[in-house]
């Protein structure tokens, strides 16, 4: 972080962070690569707040050793380090205009005159807010002020720029703007970014990789395709979007990946049985089923009855139970689940194969 | 909206009998006051005349401009750094901080301008002190001028300074705070380019607080003064009761009420009044 213009490599290990008897944060070991789009995502007080606040150097980690670029920063403090960063709520200077907030972290940095005005002024153009120079953060739209953070964060160049929330406070339109804005932003810059939310669809719509953190732990790392659709566990299966759960009995390994039964018929899928044997549970994304009259020879398919549908426009939705009780919702287009429903009773649901992934009967 | 009435109704209520008294304790007899300035010893703008050329009365003007002018400033300074003590400090230093401040409203404002006199005067404890150790081998004079008197009205009048800046220490937002540290600015840089322009308001309210009271102190002046440092108050004071002079003294009384006045209304420009609590 100490270089300013280059992207960093930080490398978290074993942090962990106790407030008192409750541990925020537990053993996370974690490389965020140079240039990075790195998320921690995790619904509130599962620690991920707590991360990147260990990261800006606001809060001293209990245990464990922090990196960057091979250099341990863990005792450095925050005005030293310079991340840049962007609050939740912004936490804009009011006393100052959008200029000189911007100018700011150049001026504690003692650069010349001419040097801040010329690096005020590109910042500005670049996140689009000319003509509001002389403006005070209160005489802003909260789109603007967004605007004013990232600019004031992205000046100096730091070498990572840590985001906590930063578009919670935004309507939907505006915040799919910003979304894209600030991924032009990490193109253009190439700095590492660490961006916290609690929203599973802008992590996978804007990562490179994203951290699942639950109850303080860092559960799974990976890709946003990697995460959705081969989750490690129920919670990320959960967490990242809706999710159908069969119980399966006598897993074991098969041909190119594992074998099961579901509700008595023979079930395959092309992961590999390494972690669960016997009882497991079988998960299947709802947009990766399908109704159909008859499952074929060889395909994986199961009955059950449709019992309700909810109308969403573009297609609907469909709550289904098996034979077993087993209760699966799945998206078909709207004349698909109008006969479905008017038939009243069996219908069968299939998938392929390889949309179908095992998780650990029972617990996390 | 007839809920929202009859509660208008009832502070109404509740709030007349402070108005009553205060239009019959105050108000009334102060319109005798502003019409003895016009009428006494004769008929006309005599008095209002005289205030602009007698050399004593503008003196006395100027004093109590200057000495309340300091004791703003320093009062304060000295606020200042309590309250950020008491907002922003560790529990132990918050409890130590809010004990400084509220203990002096427990004492009376006459104890405390002696025990003033007691800790200054030329056989006072820090004259002796002095002089026992050897720093000093004559007293200092450090009361019955007006270095005493800024000491004692400071020493008031810090209590009431802390308020408007505690208001307004409180409403600020820590995350600012911790944004400029991550921007790469020391602890010192944040606090004076960010920290004290965000309790602009409370420095002004607490300025003007601590600047109309100073204007119109009397008890702690007339003690720690000993006549020889003598504020406008203590001049209406002279004037009414030990020489005959009830209209100059009136005219000096009405000049300080419009000037405290307008000094009021510049304050409840910049802030609202429930920041001042």
């Amino acid at each position: 972080m100490q270089q300013p213009g280059r992207a960093a490599e930080i490398k978290a290990i074993g942090i962990g962070k106790s407030f008192g008897s409750f541990r925020a944060l537990d053993d996370l070991t974690l490389d965020i690569g140079r240039g990075e789009f790195l998320t921690l995502l995790g619904p509130s007080g599962s620690g991920k707040t707590t991360f990147l606040m260990i990261l800006a150097g606001f809060i001293q980690p209990t245990d464990g050793r922090l990196y960057s670029d091979g250099v341990d920063i863990t005792e450095r403090p925050a005005e030293q380090r310079a991340a840049g960063m962007v609050f939740q709520g912004y936490a804009l200077f009011p006393h100052m205009s959008v200029e000189a907030n911007i100018a700011f972290p150049l001026k504690v940095r003692k650069k010349p005159a001419a040097e801040i005005k010329r690096r005020v002024g590109e910042m500005i153009e670049r996140v689009g807010l000319k003509g509001h120079e002389k403006k005070l953060p209160s005489q802003l739209s909260g789109g603007q002020q967004q605007r004013v953070a990232l600019a004031r964060a992205l000046v100096f160049e730091p070498g990572v720029l840590l985001l906590d929330e930063p578009f919670s406070a935004l309507d939907k339109g505006l915040r799919g703007q910003m979304q894209a804005e600030m991924k032009r932003l990490h193109q253009e810059t190439g700095t590492t970014f660490v961006f916290v939310t609690h929203d599973q669809s802008e992590a996978l719509a804007l990562s490179s990789r994203v951290a699942i953190f639950n109850h303080g732990k860092l559960l799974q790392v990976g890709a946003p395709d990697e995460v959705y659709d081969r989750p490690d566990n129920r919670f990320v299966a959960e967490f990242l979007g809706e999710i159908n759960m069969l119980p399966l009995k006598g897993v074991r390994p098969a041909n190119n990946g594992s074998t099961g039964l579901c509700e008595d018929r023979a079930i395959s899928m092309r992961c590999k049985a390494e972690k669960v044997r016997g009882d497991a549970i079988l998960a299947i994304r709802p947009e990766y089923m399908s109704i159909a009259r008859e499952a074929a020879t060889g395909e994986n398919g199961i009955a059950a009855t449709a019992v309700a549908s909810t109308y969403l426009g573009a297609a609907t939705r469909l709550d289904l139970t098996t034979r077993q009780g087993a209760k699966v919702t799945i998206s078909v287009p709207n004349e698909v689940a109008a006969s479905a429903l008017s038939k009243g009773n069996s219908v069968w649901l299939t998938w392929p194969a390889e949309k179908g992934f095992l998780l650990p009967n029972g617990g996390q | 909206m007839r809920a929202y009435l009859s509660d208008r109704m009832g502070a109404a209520l509740l709030m007349a009998p402070l108005l009553l008294f205060l239009v019959l304790a105050y108000a009334w007899p102060f319109l005798g006051v502003v019409k003895w300035s016009f009428t006494l010893p004769t008929p006309g703008l005599g008095q209002y005349n005289a205030l602009l050329t007698d050399q004593l009365v503008q003196s006395v003007f100027i004093r109590t401009l200057r000495i309340a002018a300091i004791v703003t400033i320093v009062s304060v300074v000295a606020a200042y750094a309590i309250t950020v003590v008491w907002v922003r400090g560790t529990p132990v230093q918050r409890v130590v901080a809010e004990f400084c401040i509220l203990v002096p409203f427990w004492i009376s404002v006459l104890t405390r301008a002696f025990g003033w006199v007691a800790l200054l005067s030329n056989r006072g404890l820090i004259n002796t002190w002095l002089q026992a150790v050897g720093f000093i081998s004559e007293p200092l004079a450090l009361v019955r001028n007006e270095f005493g008197v800024i000491v004692g009205m400071t020493h008031f009048l810090i209590p009431f300074a802390v308020f408007p800046l505690a208001s307004s220490m409180r409403s600020l937002d820590d995350r600012v705070l911790l944004a400029a540290r991550g921007l790469g600015s020391s602890r010192m840089r944040t606090f004076w380019s960010v920290f004290v322009p965000m309790t602009r308001s409370g420095i002004i309210g607490s300025a003007l607080i601590v600047f109309v009271f100073s204007l119109g102190f009397f008890v702690t002046p007339a003690i720690l003064g000993g006549g020889r440092s003598v504020m406008i108050a203590e001049l209406i004071y002279l004037r009414i009761f030990q020489s005959p002079d009830w209209g100059l003294g009136a005219a000096i009384s009405v000049v300080l009420v419009l000037f405290v006045g307008a000094l009021m209304a510049l304050l409840f420009r910049y802030i609202r009044p429930k920041q001042l609590v």
